[in-house]
Parts: structure tokens; C-alpha cells; sequence
């Protein structure tokens, strides 16, 4: 965890006094709703269909267990008793009144908390994947860099009115689980032959209505250049990005129309003049932030534990869980432990009760260090669980319906709000996921399939990542009424790919029969051992259309 | 009158009476002007041109142009304003940023157009030093705005080093 010094302090407790300043001048009718509009976009609050949303920051998605009941208390006191995990770390509370924001944000400084840039033009909360700093196949710890940058980018007064939002992902490990290649900035964190520490630079890419993967702008950048590279990246962007149509305005627009090698030049001639400035970064800056992501004191401990072992041989149920559910540590006799927010029928994707945040924090304190991560597939990690106490945690998991063993399968579902709540959906994503989950509630089936990424948006913005899902659903609006449309092949990670449309789109009832007669093809076609996507990337979609649409809905 | 607010030897002045005038076509004045790039050009002798001799004319930078074409004239001119034609249209940071970082303008930088309580302070990081405040709005609550947070983490036109290098200590 990173600790805040007096600085941080200052810095978020004078954004509380200059917010609650503005809101009060919002509500004299000082200021109109459009001068307002970017103000509270950039302190994280959006007006939603039935009430304001106030996202919260949480940083690289890392909490301890303090901050996450004080996300329980305005879960309980000022939102209707749960709050909603994002795609990007983040959490939001949907039903909150304008009057009691600042109040909010006191409380979240008190905690070392804020909602600062979690909307609006601007350079977004810095994410990076949920196993940081004990992944086993982590090459270094992204964290320190990741928190270095996200001082750096907030209230950066150059770059507070960018063309669109800005997104930077870090990742730092053999498999790339913060989608970098998807984000404005991606950053591969990684060590050479002499043990330097570089950055591999990818510039444009992001979802939304023109998806792209990001291209490599710059190989092997020293580590103390980041803040310089990334700024020389921003003030290109700052200065040419479209600015006339808030479709054409995010950087890969920019990209495309420079090409790479334009545009990389034209960066290079902006960074060349700062680079051996002041912002280059030093040691003592870097190991001043790194002090606070020190490893915790784990214990001594065989890598292979009795009891749990036992265990796993006597409990299907358990075996299962683990199958899917638990990570392999870097230390001995440890495990990261990934806890469900998607239950079906009983929870929307993402959603957490105040009473399932106190419990989570309880665990990571009895089970863990005090620390807890969010992914950005909305799920929620404990990173250091003794191997032992895996049962135990699993049955009080069990218990507050966070249990489920369904990490990486169908029904682990990244969905967004959709049009139960947001004002921009075309189309509503819970009902869908939820239905969805309903059908395939057989999880032995489920495990059988294995590995199968879905994603559901419910409009063009692409909140939940509908084009790297290996099924993708993208709620359209057709004459007023929803209608879903349908992406195979996509994927996030090293492989970064974008899904394909298999045709025209369904209407919300055909859905979860849509999904069948997909999973009976790949079923029907897969190789012993292939996973869903292998199946796609090596037969086409034809077979899957074939199904989908040659056999009459009935 | 402008409604302008000034820093002097960082102190905020407000400015009754400040000369100068934003171009417009329609205008008959003979108030010193403040013209976009194409306008200053055309009514600048040649003296001006070749970068031998001061200009009367202030010159106002568009969001579209590059700073950097006015390195040849920088020595000449008396002030730079730059247009915020909305102030949700941050080009003008960064064209701030470059006039003073690097190309060295020592002169009056006028923030125009847009210009709003909430921004001042980001502009006075970005090396503003003087803001033609929107007319519709009070002096007086602008000035509020030009403190803005005591911390800045990153570095600015005015701050070039960042809070690490400042400092900060563990």
C-alpha cells in the first residue's frame, strides 16, 4: 500500500474545500451546469439516469482493509447499501445526492481517498493488474512506477482539458492482465540482459466506437524517463487531437491519422528538450515510493500444505473453487485468492454489498495483510492467503455469496451499469449478464468449457470491454427497442485481439439461446484441450454463424 | 474595459485601465490592438517583419497555431495573448507551456477568451501572468480562483521541477 505523506494530505483535502466550494456556487446558481459539468466530471461525479454517480479512485485497484469499510460506510449511509467495482479499478456509488459529495469526500480523505480524475478530459486513474507484487510470474512489481505516475498526472495543470480521456495501464509480468494494449498509453515494464529496467512504449489503443489495439511507439525506454516520454505523448496529443468531434477526439484517432512514425517523431522532437530536465525521475524518488509497496513479513512455509491438500481430495465443491479461483504466489505456501462478484441471479456483475466490503476486509486481515485489490475484471483479490486457510476462507466466501467458482468462465461476466443506469446506454446489461448467468448455472458444465471470456456493453462506449471479450455483446438501440449484437474472438492479455461481428443482433430473449448454440459449436468443434478462443482463432466464425443463424429460434 | 487581472511580482492586481483591445474587423479604434497572427503580419512594416524593430501591436495565438512561429518577432512584441475559445479547450496550457519554457517569453502572457474563476490557477501554473476574465463574471470571485492547491505534484511552466525534486523527503 502506498502511504500518503503530508503532501498527499494537502493535496486532497484542498481539493475537498475547492469542490465543496464549487458545488455550493452550483447550487446558488452562480455557476451554469455546463461551467460546472467539467468540474465535477473531474472530481469523479456524473449525472446519471436517476441520480449522481460519484466514482472513486482506487489506485492500481489497491485498498486496505480501513479504506474498504470506509467504502462499506458510504455504501450504508449514503448510497442505497452497495457499491459497483469498474473495468477500471474503480468504484461507484450510483445513488448519491449533490448536497452530501463533499461530505463524501471528506470522509474518503480521511482515508486517504478521493475521486480526483475519475472522469472528464483528462489523464484517468493509472491501472494495472490486481496480482502486483505477487504474481509468480512477475518480472517486477509495477506498483511504485504506477503510483509515481498517478501523482504526476493529477492536476497536472497542462493537461486537465485534453481532447478526450486519457487512459495509462501498466503491466510488469509474463501475462498482461491490466489489457495495456487496449488503453491510450500502455507501459510493458520489463529487465534486459544487464538487469535495466525499461518501459516498452505503446501508444492508441482503446475501445469505445472505433476500436484499436495500441502499436509499440518505442522500445526500451530507461525507467527515469517515463514522466518525460509520457508528457512529450500528452502535449502532441494536447495540441493536435480532434477537438470537433468527441468521436474522433481520444489519441488513436490522432495516431492513425499521423501514422506511427509521424506521430513517434513528432514525440521524439517534444521530449528531446525535456528529457534530461527535471522531470527525469531519480533513485531516491523511486525507492521513497517503492518503501511503501515493501513486501509483507510472510511466514516460513512448506509450498505444499496437509490439511489443504486433504481438502482438495475430500471437497469436489472446494477443488473447484481452487481450480479457478486461487493464484499461484511468489512465496511458498502462499496463494492470491480471487473472490467472485458475479453470483448470477442474486447480484449484478461488479456489485458489493456494504455487509459483503466489511466481511472482505475482515478476511484480508485475518487471512491476509490488510489489503485488498480489485480487478479489472470487477472482482475483487485477496493477494496473500496462507494455503491453509483456503477452506476456511472459501466457506465464510461460501457464506456471503462471494464464493463463486467461476473465475475466467462464462459466467464471470464483465458488464457495465448499462441502461438500468446510465444515460448514454442504448441498452440494458444486467438483465442480459443475469439471464446468461441463469442458464449456465451448472458449474461442472461450466468448468468443463473452461477459459471463456464475456463481455457486455451496453452501447458504443465499450465500458465493458465488449470487443476483447472472446464472446462480445453490445446492447444497439434499433426503432427505441434493445437489441444486442454479437463479437467472437476478441481477447485481452498478450494476445491482445479484437472480436469480429458474427451478424445481424438478437433481441434480449434470444440471448442466453445465442450463447448456447455458440458453446454447442465450440463444444462440437474443439481439439481435446482447446480452449474457446483457440477453437475460434483455428475454425472461423463460419460454423459458429452457421449455428447461430441457420437453425430457426425457436 | 477589459476585465483583467494581473500578477506583479506575484501579487494579483486588478486593472482598471488597461489599454489594450481585441481585433475585430468591424472596429474602428485607435486603441492598441491585440490581432490574431494573419492580421498582426499584414499591418507590421517591414522593420517590424525582419525582427529590427518593436512592434505597436500586441498579437493574439489561435488554438490552432504553433507558438513556434512567432520565434522571429518574440524580441518585438509588446504582448502575447492566447484564446480560450471554450474553457474546456486546454491547448492553450500547453501553448503557454512552450511560449515561456521554450521559447523564452518574458512578456505579458494574456489569457483570453473563455477565461474562468476554476482555470485561472491552472493558467498561472501554465505561465499566465495576466487573464481577461470573462465579462459576464466578478472580478472579485475570480480572484478566488488563482490560488488554486498549495501542492503540485508534477512540474509547470513556473514550477519546471517536480515535488521530488523539491524536497520531498521520506
Amino acid at each position: 500500500m502506498y502511504h500518503y505523506d503530508e503532501y498527499d494530505r494537502a493535496l486532497v483535502r484542498e481539493r475537498v474545500v475547492q469542490f465543496r466550494d464549487q458545488v455550493d456556487r452550483r447550487l446558488s446558481g452562480e455557476l451554469s451546469e455546463e461551467e460546472f459539468l467539467p468540474l465535477r466530471l473531474q472530481n469523479g461525479l456524473y449525472l446519471q439516469k436517476h441520480a449522481y454517480m460519484l466514482r472513486v479512485a482506487i489506485p492500481y485497484g489497491t485498498l486496505s482493509a480501513k479504506q474498504l469499510r470506509a467504502l462499506a460506510h458510504i455504501a450504508q449511509v449514503h448510497d442505497r447499501g452497495y457499491g459497483h467495482f469498474t473495468t477500471r479499478q474503480n468504484i461507484q456509488f450510483n445513488w448519491i445526492e449533490l448536497e452530501r459529495v463533499a461530505d463524501i469526500l471528506d470522509w474518503l480523505a480521511e482515508h486517504d481517498m478521493h475521486a480526483i480524475q475519475t472522469s472528464g478530459n483528462c489523464v484517468r486513474n493509472i491501472t494495472t493488474e490486481a496480482f502486483a507484487g505477487v504474481a509468480a510470474d512477475e518480472w517486477l512489481d509495477p506498483r511504485p512506477l504506477a503510483e509515481i505516475l498517478r501523482q504526476w498526472s493529477t492536476i497536472n495543470p497542462e493537461f486537465l482539458f485534453l481532447p478526450r480521456k486519457f487512459k495509462i495501464a501498466l503491466c510488469a509480468a509474463a501475462e498482461d492482465r491490466a489489457a495495456v494494449q487496449v488503453h491510450d498509453i500502455g507501459l510493458q515494464l520489463y529487465r534486459n540482459e544487464q538487469d535495466q529496467l525499461l518501459l516498452r512504449v505503446l501508444v492508441g489503443g482503446g475501445l469505445g466506437r472505433t476500436p484499436m489495439i495500441a502499436q509499440p511507439l518505442r522500445e526500451g525506454l530507461a525507467w527515469y524517463d517515463v514522466l518525460s516520454y509520457v508528457e512529450a505523448i500528452l502535449r502532441v496529443y494536447n495540441r493536435h487531437g480532434r477537438r470537433d468531434n468527441k468521436y474522433k477526439a481520444r489519441i488513436k484517432i490522432l495516431v492513425k491519422a499521423m501514422g506511427i512514425e509521424a506521430f513517434a517523431d513528432e514525440v521524439e522532437r517534444e521530449w528531446q528538450p525535456i528529457k534530461d530536465g527535471p522531470a527525469q525521475l531519480c533513485d531516491e524518488e523511486y525507492q521513497r515510493v517503492a518503501a511503501s509497496f515493501r513486501r509483507p513479513v510472510y511466514a516460513e512455509l512448506a509450498s505444499t500444505d496437509l490439511d489443504f491438500g486433504t481438502h482438495l481430495a475430500q471437497d469436489q465443491a472446494f477443488a473447484r473453487w481452487v481450480a479457478r479461483n486461487v493464484l499461484a504466489h511468489q512465496v511458498p505456501g502462499y496463494a492470491s485468492v480471487l473472490l467472485s462478484t458475479k453470483p448470477g441471479l442474486s447480484a449484478p456483475p461488479g456489485d458489493v454489498t456494504a455487509a459483503q466490503m466489511t466481511s472482505v476486509a475482515d478476511w484480508s486481515e485475518r487471512y491476509g495483510f490488510g489489503e485488498i485489490r480489485v480487478s479489472h475484471e470487477q472482482n475483487l483479490v485477496l493477494p496473500d492467503v496462507r494455503k491453509r486457510d483456503l477452506y476456511a476462507l472459501w466457506r465464510e466466501a461460501c457464506a456471503a455469496g462471494l464464493g463463486t467458482a467461476n473465475g475466467g468462465l462464462l459466467t464471470d461476466i464483465i458488464a457495465c451499469p448499462g441502461g438500468d443506469f446510465c444515460a448514454l446506454a442504448n441498452a440494458k446489461s444486467i438483465p442480459i449478464a443475469q439471464a446468461i448467468q441463469q442458464r449456465f448455472d451448472d458449474l461442472d458444465y461450466l468448468h468443463d468449457l473452461g477459459a471463456i471470456s464475456l463481455n457486455i456493453s451496453g452501447c458504443m462506449n465499450a465500458c465493458g470491454h465488449h470487443h476483447i471479450g472472446n464472446i462480445g455483446i453490445l446492447g444497439v438501440d434499433k426503432n427505441g427497442s434493445e437489441w444486442y449484437q454479437f463479437t467472437l474472438g476478441g481477447s485481452q492479455g498478450q494476445q491482445a485481439a479484437l472480436g469480429k461481428v458474427i451478424g445481424p443482433s438478437f433481441a434480449a430473449e434470444e440471448v442466453p439461446r445465442v450463447i448456447e448454440r455458440i458453446v454447442h459449436t465450440y463444444v462440437d468443434y474443439r481439439e481435446s484441450g482447446e480452449s474457446f478462443f483457440d477453437t475460434v482463432q483455428r475454425i472461423g466464425l463460419e460454423p459458429f454463424k452457421e449455428r447461430v443463424y441457420t437453425e430457426a429460434m425457436a | 474595459m477589459n476585465n483583467l487581472i494581473r500578477l506583479s511580482d506575484g501579487q494579483a492586481l486588478i486593472v482598471a485601465d488597461d489599454p489594450w483591445q481585441l481585433y475585430d474587423e468591424n472596429l474602428v479604434t485607435d486603441a492598441a490592438l491585440i490581432l490574431p497572427l494573419q492580421q498582426w503580419r499584414e499591418r507590421q512594416p517591414a522593420a517590424v517583419l525582419a525582427g529590427q524593430a518593436i512592434s505597436r501591436d500586441a498579437l493574439l495565438l489561435q488554438a490552432n497555431d504553433d507558438p513556434e512561429t512567432l520565434q522571429p518577432w518574440l524580441a518585438s512584441l509588446p504582448l502575447i495573448a492566447i484564446d480560450f475559445p471554450s474553457f474546456r479547450d486546454g491547448r492553450g496550457y500547453s501553448q503557454a507551456y512552450l511560449l515561456r519554457s521554450r521559447l523564452g517569453w518574458r512578456g505579458e502572457l494574456r489569457a483570453v477568451g473563455d477565461v474562468l474563476r476554476d482555470q485561472l490557477a491552472h493558467m498561472r501554473q501554465c505561465g499566465f501572468d495576466a487573464f481577461a476574465v470573462h465579462a459576464d463574471k466578478s472580478l472579485a470571485d475570480a480572484l478566488k480562483g488563482l490560488a488554486g492547491l498549495s501542492v503540485l505534484y508534477g512540474r509547470s511552466a513556473i514550477e519546471p521541477r517536480p515535488l521530488f525534486r523539491r524536497g520531498r523527503s521520506s
